[in-house]
């Protein structure tokens, strides 16, 4: 089933190839493992942004196939690293105490040492005691559970409610973002149990691996990033090979249609939302280990709605045009906003890119959906000649999410 | 013969209008019938009743041998149940090809999870290539659904139903848009449907439904006004005045 699964979807293999050499390359050039070219920074902004890529194939998934746009998938992604964050901040804080307490004359308990790391985590909240939703923090296997199932669950019972109401298009995307938004808002009060404002940090160093350099954990991270990549991009092409694929783009396009054919829309769209939230949440929890600080500025509805302009930019309905614009996105932001970029004068007003850049995203997002609905992916086409057909301007369903005609694909 | 859908006594009002009045409707399990009547006699809103898009304000609709009530029922379901519907303007998935149309609309299980471990097999090939063959479409199956010409998609529709294979079928104006070749070939292929199974048809055009030569319903505001052989109910006064005077 696999041959011919790859020998019909060549791009998978394809792209594939290109995750590998780009690793590769990118270990070679490493400080740790190569010819110190890349510097640690850049390494894990690599890393960082292979996780964007996978949570914008969620997206893809999510809008570009299932035509759900949901503007909160990003709230998935920060919970997926806040679950994952538990445990790095319990366990590093605990090495911390517990080497702490040695110095002391008796042996420390483990009462002692529970309270140690509570006063070290939460007296920054002006608390000493560990909030129920820290019950599992000690345990690695067990928070790495949580990553899946919190952002699952959440997912599940809200796309329960909302599909059953059949909430579809613009107000769907709206109900998202009000999530997205109460649950910032939850997580900046300070009796939350996640920090408040402050979030949780010291993501960055791994418990246990003192010894490992941070040259040699980004190198590691990047790997994992890929792989999970990979591993999501396989999964995802798989998803939307068959005819699963072909019901949910059929129910982008007009899901009465589909209702009349049997099919319960509301079941499809609730195990694609979940699944894509899932997906989100274990890219989160990659990608703030990476970035070493997590706070619940990350789930404000901006950082969704970018996560649509990236698959916009990129083209939404096909898998690798997601990952391109996650990836060229993000890397010409952070080159950009990192000050990199010459101002220009203009005499009387000098631009500067790190205020200007928000601008020039927001202007090429309208330009594209304007003048190249299919986006960066539409170069691909170009490239092999493939044209749109010609419909007169009608889309190709009667339903929000419908692909446009200069999105479709002869 | 025991009726395989049964309607009786359904009325719904949109905002105050009665667009069904007090309907009473039956269909046995093997039989060809065509609505006809005139715009706004509720002949769309009565197929929207059977397959769950309205749900009346009153009445009882029940389907197949244990008398099960549609009414509880969400769309999908009754397509499960077994009733195909096939809509005025045809309605295809246009981004994809003929093929995945006819894939889509097969029999088969429709639960997310049956549907994303599920693999074409020869059978289902055969049985693709067999509709597509059907209802003329052999050599477009590769081809986008959107590129296909009006009477196509027509039948590309009524191949999906085919796949689906219903106990009943309610067909929405199904000569429309056809060349009178075509419309004899939909003739035929309706007749021959409801040799199995339920048909409907509701339809406009006096000449194709003496060509079905099958009992008619004729609607008019919402209620049945006359039922029998389609030289019954012409020769009724009422019918005359309603419908066929103004035509």
């Amino acid at each position: 089933m696999s041959r011919t699964f790859l020998a019909k979807n060549p791009s998978v293999l394809t792209f594939l190839l290109i995750l590998a050499i780009f690793t590769l390359g990118v270990t070679i050039l490493s400080e740790a493992y190569g010819v110190a070219f890349v510097s640690t920074s850049f390494v894990k902004t690599l890393g960082k942004t292979l996780c964007l890529c996978l949570v914008a194939l969620a997206m893809d998934l999510v809008w570009g196939y299932a035509g759900i746009l949901s503007l909160g998938h990003m709230a998935f992604f920060a919970i997926g690293g806040y679950m994952l964050g538990m445990w790095l901040m319990y366990a590093r804080t605990e090495e911390i105490v517990v080497a702490a307490l040695a110095q002391g004359v008796l042996p420390a308990t483990a009462e002692e040492i529970r309270q140690g790391i509570a006063t070290q985590i939460f007296g920054v909240v002006g608390a000493s005691e560990f909030p129920a939703i820290w019950v599992f923090a000690h345990s690695f296997w067990m928070q790495l559970a949580l990553v899946v199932l919190v952002p699952g669950v959440l997912a599940a019972v809200f796309g329960w409610l909302a599909f059953r109401s059949r909430v579809t298009g613009v107000y769907l995307s709206i109900l998202t973002q009000a999530m997205t938004l109460a649950l910032a808002l939850y997580l900046f009060q300070n009796d939350s149990g996640l920090r408040g404002n402050n979030g949780l940090s010291g993501l960055q160093n791994l418990p246990g691996l003192d010894g490992v350099s941070q040259d040699r954990l980004s190198v590691w991270f990047l790997w994992a990033s890929a792989a999970a990549l990979g591993l999501g991009y396989a999964l995802v092409a798989w998803v939307v090979s068959g005819k699963f694929g072909s019901v949910i783009r059929a129910i982008r396009d007009d899901e009465q249609r589909v209702r009349f054919l049997g099919y319960s829309v509301e079941g499809y769209k609730l195990f694609v939302f979940t699944l894509t939230a899932v997906i989100a949440a274990i890219a989160g929890a990659l990608y703030y280990p990476q970035a070493g600080i997590i706070n619940p500025a990350e789930l404000a509805p901006i950082a969704s709605i970018y996560l649509a302009v990236w698959v916009a930019i990129g083209g939404r309905g096909r898998l690798y045009g997601a990952v391109i614009g996650a990836a060229f996105v993000s890397v010409v932001s952070s080159w950009f906003t990192g000050g990199r970029v010459p101002d220009v004068p203009l005499g009387v007003y000098t631009v500067q890119w790190v205020d200007w850049w928000s601008v020039v995203l927001g202007l090429s997002f309208v330009l594209v959906t304007l003048f190249a609905p299919k986006g960066i992916g539409g170069l691909f086409d170009l490239w092999q000649g493939v044209k749109s057909p010609d419909r007169k301007g009608a889309a190709l369903g009667p339903d929000d999410g419908a692909l446009m005609e200069r999105e479709a694909q002869e | 013969m025991s009726a395989l859908l049964e309607v009786s006594g359904v009325s719904v009002s949109f905002d105050g209008f009665r667009a069904i009045n007090n309907l009473s409707f039956t269909i046995g399990a093997a039989e060809l019938r065509a609505i006809i009547g005139p715009n706004g006699a509720g002949k769309t809103t009565f197929m929207d009743i059977v397959t769950g898009k309205t749900r009346p304000d009153s009445g009882t609709v029940t389907f197949g041998e244990r008398a099960v009530s549609l009414l509880s029922l969400s769309e999908a379901q009754i397509a499960r149940a077994g009733v195909g519907r096939k809509f005025q303007r045809p309605t295809v998935f246009e981004d994809q090809t003929v093929h995945e149309n006819l894939i889509m609309a097969l029999k088969a299980g429709r639960s997310p999870w049956r549907v994303l471990f599920w693999r074409e097999g020869q059978a289902d090939r055969d049985r693709v290539a067999a509709l597509a063959g059907e209802v003329g479409l052999a050599d477009a199956l590769p081809r986008k659904a959107g590129e296909l010409s009006h009477g196509q998609k027509q039948w590309l529709e009524i191949g999906m139903l085919l796949a689906q294979e219903p106990r009943l079928l309610l067909v929405d104006e199904p000569a429309a848009g056809m060349t009178l070749a075509e419309r004899e070939h939909t003739t035929r292929l309706l007749v021959e449907m409801a040799k199995t199974r339920a048909v409907v048809v509701v339809e406009h055009d006096m000449e194709f439904v003496r060509r079905l030569d099958c009992k008619v319903t004729v609607l008019h505001e919402g209620a049945v006004l006359a039922e029998g052989s389609l030289d019954h109910v012409t020769k009724n006064q009422q019918v005359i005045d309603v419908y066929l005077g103004r035509g």
